[in-house]
Order: structure tokens, then C-alpha cells, then sequence
């Protein structure tokens, strides 16, 4: 059943990001050009986003289970460390570049545009490196 | 600053479907939607890989089924040239992964539990970026 509904899941959510055209880098972009022309759109996105979602957070925090999986898994992680800025200062280098994040780049891959290809390949090899550092790290 | 191409409406309703899919997908399946998390589980590890997969597929589903009911076609722009798009990749998969989230993952599951590690993460992405597209500008 888990099978069904991530697809489901996947369609809803790659249809939120056509609609709202944040599958645009263009329009991402101009969202993170604040101080020329801006365009405040994402900034409504996540609020949307947001608003919807965060309720349901909070009533099923208590739930022992969800209703198709066994048990609710999910990172609890708290830890405010270097690795967390260094890395998210090092995904708004390459957002601010290219204006595409995962999600818009992964469903702009139904667009057949050789350069999300070019990206969404460079994205893995990325997750790759960082899995690749980290087996060494822990093997030493 | 002048304001430019703002879609108010259409964007709160593309956030609204968002959280919809993020809310089945935490109280069906008991997991928290984070695109590049769920992206790097489906190359580096075993567990739930068939469901990861039918997640990235209906990803890119989304788009076509809304084009096939619409009639409408989705245009994009990509304007960077292939060596900086690869590099912006290779930052974008690295950085996600280090810093442990990206914009889905922290900026609305992280932010949505009030989890202050989201809201850092949040914070530094959006800041950075909008360095990034300042100093683009002005090269």
C-alpha cells in the first residue's frame, strides 16, 4: 500500500510545484533577487505549504503508528553544528547559480530539458561524493 | 526593489497541494517528505527503495498528468550554461547532503514541526542564495 501512495504522493507534489511554476528556475530566481526585481511568489508557496501541513504534525506527533507503515520514521536530529551551515550554505551557492533545488529539478525532468538532465546527474554525483567521504571517514 | 511577475494566488494553491502531499505522505506512510533526502536514500541505501522510486516517478508524473488535464504547456527557462548547471548540481547534491535537508525537507517539514535545526538550515540557504543571484548581478 506504502508503494500506492508514495506515487500518489509524488504526483500531488509534482503538481503543487507545476502550479505554483516553481518547476521555473526563472521564477526561483527571481525570487532570491530581492534587491533588484522580485518576484515574492516561493515566499507564498511555503506559506501555503506550510499553513496545510504543520497542524497535521502536531496532531499525529502522538500517534504510535502511521496507517500503512509499521512505525513512523523519521530524522529527529536537534544538533545545531558547522556541518549544518557549511552544507546549507553550500546548497544556496548552487540554488543561487542555477535557481533549481530537488524537488523543481526532479519534476522538471517530465520536461525533457537536456539541462535539468546536466543538473539532476550532477545532483546525484553530489549525494554520491558525500556518501563516498563519509564511508571513508567512518572506516578509519 | 520593484516588484515583478507575482502569482499570489497561484503559488499559495501550488504550496497548498504541496502540503498535501507531504501530509499523506507522513500519516500514511510515516515519513517526512524531503525531496533530496528521499532522492539520495533511493541511490545510497536499500531500505524503502521501491517506495523512494514511486515517489521521484510520480514527481515527475505531476507535471504531464497536469499538462494531459490542462492542455496547458509548462515552459521553463534555464538560462546557464551546462559547466555552471553542473557545478550548481554538484553543490546542490553535496550541500543537501551535508547540511542534512533542502528547501521541502527543512524549509516546510523542518519548519513545519518547528524544528530550529530547519529554521538555521532555512535561514543560511535562503540568505546565501540571495548573495549568490547579488553578486551574480554585479559580475
Amino acid at each position: 500500500m506504502t508503494r500506492i501512495t508514495s506515487l500518489i504522493s509524488g504526483i500531488i507534489f509534482g503538481i503543487g510545484l507545476t502550479i505554483s511554476e516553481m518547476i521555473d528556475p526563472a521564477k526561483v530566481l527571481d525570487f532570491l533577487n530581492i534587491f533588484a526585481d522580485w518576484d515574492p511568489s516561493l515566499a507564498f508557496v511555503m506559506i501555503g505549504a506550510l499553513i496545510i501541513s504543520s497542524p497535521f504534525f502536531h496532531l499525529f506527533k502522538n500517534n504510535k503508528k502511521p496507517i500503512f507503515a509499521v512505525s513512523f520514521c523519521y530524522s529527529n536530529n536537534k544538533e545545531l553544528n558547522k556541518k549544518l551551515v557549511i552544507g546549507s550554505s553550500l546548497f544556496g551557492v548552487g540554488w543561487g547559480l542555477g535557481g533549481l533545488c530537488p524537488g523543481p529539478a526532479i519534476a522538471s525532468l517530465a520536461l525533457f530539458n537536456i539541462k535539468s538532465v546536466v543538473f539532476v546527474a550532477a545532483m546525484f554525483a553530489g549525494f554520491y561524493l558525500v556518501k563516498l567521504s563519509d564511508t571513508t571517514t567512518h572506516a578509519r | 526593489m520593484n516588484i515583478i511577475n507575482f502569482t499570489p494566488v497561484s503559488a499559495f494553491l501550488g504550496g497548498s497541494l504541496i502540503g498535501l502531499a507531504i501530509i499523506l505522505f507522513f500519516v500514511l506512510n510515516g515519513r517526512l517528505i524531503g525531496i533530496s533526502g528521499i532522492a539520495n536514500n533511493l541511490l545510497n541505501t536499500k531500505n524503502n527503495r521501491l517506495d523512494n522510486f514511486l515517489f521521484l516517478m510520480g514527481l515527475i508524473l505531476g507535471p504531464i498528468i497536469y499538462k494531459l488535464f490542462t492542455q496547458e504547456e509548462i515552459s521553463i527557462s534555464i538560462s546557464n550554461s551546462f559547466s555552471l548547471l553542473a557545478l550548481a548540481g554538484l553543490l546542490v547534491g553535496a550541500g543537501t547532503r551535508i547540511g542534512g535537508g533542502c528547501t521541502s525537507g527543512h524549509g516546510i517539514s523542518g519548519i513545519g514541526r518547528f524544528s530550529l535545526r530547519s529554521i538555521v538550515a532555512t535561514t543560511t540557504f535562503m540568505t546565501v542564495g540571495i548573495l549568490t543571484v547579488l553578486i551574480k548581478n554585479i559580475m
